[in-house]
């Protein structure tokens, strides 16, 4: 089966879903495939407050933020294929590889194509790491907001990102018990309101400490809890300081890697995007990688937050719209400089300011091989 | 069967479906619509398959696909991500011993 299409986006999150709905409104006939059985990426397990100003959607849930844009998506008539993995991107404009429902066979022909694929969450090895029991800090939000389903009794948290302290509140919300939040540097990351929430709420805090292993219950089919020890200035742990803390899941909130293989698959160039991940695709201010025609977004293109996917996703989507002549270089110019005006605000303060930096590093970078390869 | 019942944000659990799968030949009960692992995490299954090099028990990591730390073989399908593949009723569900095998195989 064959199918075409001008615009093809890839991944139904937050920056796939706004590109989608940016290139529909400027009149793109647009594709959105997904390989879950719904659509809205990560946003439904989201059930916090986004922090920001009013215009970044602050204040509002996560699953509310997801709610509208799939509105948006019907109002505008995008069709959305879900059960649908995107497995192959060949070169010479011969097609984009789709399995449908795990059967069918589909080559789409895009014009352009949008890779919004988010990313993996990062494992952290330590004896006892593979016993079941130990996982992802995502992993428990789905299982508890999405499926609510217990993960366990009292849950022990590494890592206090926004990830951890978000997931540490929302456990307490579902009923769980947290043994505590773990944090290898001296005080917690993250944005104040989260970390504010989970100090008001008791969690005991260890900051300047480290899991040395995970302890297995009798037949390995468990966790009973963790040692953990204090950390000196070097981040070592120090002899003589070892506590057993009971834990009968761990979850691993030490951040995540970009999902870049179809992006790989494309032969696009990379770069290291340092904190937004060891391997991003280079991308100009339009989300475009080095393959003309195949932009990024969101996490995949360097890993933030959700808002900030909804604004790349967007900048994606009025790029590839004016690019197939749907809209004159003026009101493009336009409309990106507020999508611009808006992320500049979200990439602002202690945490926003580095990834600021580390997102400018990658277009400045992009420019350069530009320059090289005679791209300007 | 363990649930999430009375969430302060989400509300009460919405009424579902029950379908029943077999998991290493004990029916335990689901909700229509769920992915296999949240069916045994309620139920308090905690370990997906046995792995291939040292033999040990292992569950899911990233539930969302990603990882494959989930796997078991399901109605003889060796490799079967269960914290994507949801549930139907009459689901025959196994604890997968090493890189599993197909029905039949040996």
């Amino acid at each position: 089966m064959n199918k075409d299409v001008e615009i093809l986006v890839i991944g139904a999150g937050p920056a796939g879903l706004s590109a989608a709905i940016e290139a529909a409104r400027y009149g793109a006939d647009v594709l959105v495939v997904d390989e879950n059985d719904k659509p809205g990426g990560q946003l439904f397990k989201q059930i916090h407050k986004f922090f920001g100003s009013r215009r970044h959607q602050a204040g509002v849930r996560g699953i509310d933020i997801g709610t509208e844009l799939l509105n948006e998506v019907q109002e505008l008539g995008v069709e959305v294929m879900l059960n649908t993995v995107a497995y192959g991107i060949y070169p010479n404009d011969e097609g984009v590889a789709l399995c449908v429902d795990g059967e069918t066979g589909m080559i789409v022909h895009p014009q352009k194509i949008i890779m919004a694929t988010g990313a993996s969450e990062n494992p952290l090895a330590f004896p006892g790491w593979t016993l079941p029991g130990v996982v992802g800090a995502g992993a428990i939000q789905t299982m508890i907001n999405v499926h609510r389903v217990p993960v366990g009794k009292r849950v022990l948290m590494i890592g206090s990102g926004n990830v951890g302290l978000i997931v540490t509140y929302q456990l307490l919300q579902s009923g769980a018990e947290v043994a505590g939040i773990l944090e290898a540097a001296p005080a917690l990351g993250g944005y104040g309101v989260h970390s504010a929430k989970v100090r008001r709420a008791g969690v005991p805090i260890y900051t300047g400490h480290t899991i040395l292993e995970a302890v297995p219950n009798e037949d390995l089919s468990g966790i009973k809890g963790a040692i953990i020890a204090k950390v000196d200035e070097r981040f070592q742990p120090i002899k003589g300081t070892e506590q057993f803390i009971e834990a009968d899941c761990i979850g691993i909130a030490v951040g995540l890697t970009p999902d870049i293989a179809l992006p790989s698959m494309a032969r696009v160039g990379f770069t290291n995007g340092g904190r937004l991940g060891t391997q991003v695709p280079l991308h100009d201010r339009n989300m475009m990688t080095t393959k003309d025609g195949i932009y990024v977004a969101g996490d995949s293109s360097g890993v933030e937050e959700a808002s900030t996917a909804i604004e790349e996703g967007k900048l994606a989507g009025i790029a590839a719209a004016e690019a197939l002549g749907k809209m004159d270089a003026e009101a493009a110019a336009g409309a990106k400089a507020k999508v611009w005006e808006s992320m500049n605000q979200l990439r602002t303060g202690p945490f926003g300011d580095g990834r600021a930096q580390a997102k400018e590093e990658i277009i400045r970078k992009m420019d350069e091989w530009k320059v090289e390869n005679n791209a300007c | 069967m363990s649930r999430i019942e009375n969430h302060i944000i989400l509300g009460e659990l919405e009424e579902k479906k029950e379908v029943w799968i077999t998991v290493d030949g004990k029916k335990i009960p689901a909700r229509e619509g769920e992915p296999i692992l949240s069916a045994l995490l309620a139920n308090g299954i905690k370990v997906q398959n046995i792995s291939a090099k040292k033999h040990e028990p292992r569950g899911y990591f990233c539930g969302i696909g990603r990882c494959t730390n989930c796997v078991m073989t399901v109605n003889g399908d060796p490799n079967v991500r269960t914290c994507v593949t949801l549930v139907e009723d009459g689901m025959v569900v196994e604890t997968q011993d090493g890189l599993g095998k197909w029905e039949g195989q040996e």
